[in-house]
């Protein structure tokens, strides 16, 4: 499972970083403490949260995650956007909000392993 | 080797760019990937905590053929009970800071998680320092 299978089967919004698509997934958290994702995210996961900021490019990059997926609709700020195109890890955005997200993400994600 | 990085207190749209080259130096190295990913959460979270509770700070970092030493030090509020920062849960983190999701009081915890030895030193009014060791082996 690559990252552009759970754009193309949940609709989401490719907002930036759309050169690391083919990132592969292994799973998933889902948090909006930026510690608890760096304690408990683990490298190919997708994160699901409503943090929008430059610090959420930190830890992606600095954890390896596949892909951030914002939910509720939001977008990244400019330099969060900046940062996932020059790394290739993409921020994605979903209308749904996270409960609903997660569950789907969780089913597609399993489904494929 | 020994490398040495400054970190700036406040100063979130920077908060892990010292911990990221670190990380890169230790791939360069080939470090083995589990020591690099548990050395990257113990230095990412003391950063970020000179970023939000102090005013300025440097990690310096000695890499060793049998372990990485790091220490993180800082000039700020300092920490007055370091068993009581050391809980899971406990932060001085002000509201603007707990809204950028930082704040949850796992960051020291953390530290103890994913590193072999950590130390913490700390003078009220003066600042901080946190010693981490990775061994490599
Ligand atoms: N370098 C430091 N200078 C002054 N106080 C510190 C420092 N590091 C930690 N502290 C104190 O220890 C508390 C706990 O730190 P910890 O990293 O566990 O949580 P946090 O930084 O508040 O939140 P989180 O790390 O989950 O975002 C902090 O809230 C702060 O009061
Ligand atoms: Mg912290």
């Amino acid at each position: 499972m690559i990252v552009r299978d759970i754009v193309e089967k949940l609709g989401l919004k490719v907002c930036s970083g759309e050169n690391g698509l083919n990132r592969e997934i292994e799973g998933g958290y889902t948090s909006d403490l930026l510690s608890d994702v760096m304690g408990n995210a683990d490298e190919n996961h997708v994160w699901v949260t409503l943090q929008t900021h430059k610090n959420i490019m930190a830890i992606a990059s600095l954890k390896e995650l596949a892909a951030i997926v914002l939910v509720k609709g939001y977008e990244p700020e400019a330099d969060a956007a900046e940062q996932s195109n020059e790394e290739g890890i993409p921020i994605l955005s979903s209308e749904e909000e996270a409960f609903e997200l997660t569950g789907k993400l969780y089913e597609i994600i399993n489904q494929a392993k | 080797m020994e490398f040495k990085f400054t970190i700036e207190g406040g100063n979130f749209s920077k908060a892990g760019s010292a911990s990221s080259e670190v990380k890169k130096i230790l791939k360069q190295l080939n470090v083995n990937p589990k020591i690099i990913k548990r050395t990257v959460v113990s230095l990412y979270e003391a950063e970020v905590n000179v970023v939000a509770h102090a005013f300025e700070g440097n990690m310096n970092v000695d890499i060793d053929t049998d372990k990485i030493v790091v220490k993180i030090e800082d000039k700020g509020p300092g920490i007055p009970d370091i068993d009581q920062a050391m809980q899971e849960g406990y932060s001085t983190a002000t509201p603007q800071v707990r809204e950028m999701g930082f704040g949850a009081g796992m960051g020291l915890p953390n530290i103890k998680r994913n590193s072999d030895q950590m130390n913490i030193t700390s003078k009220v009014d003066v600042g901080t320092e946190v010693e981490i060791i990775n061994y490599l082996g």
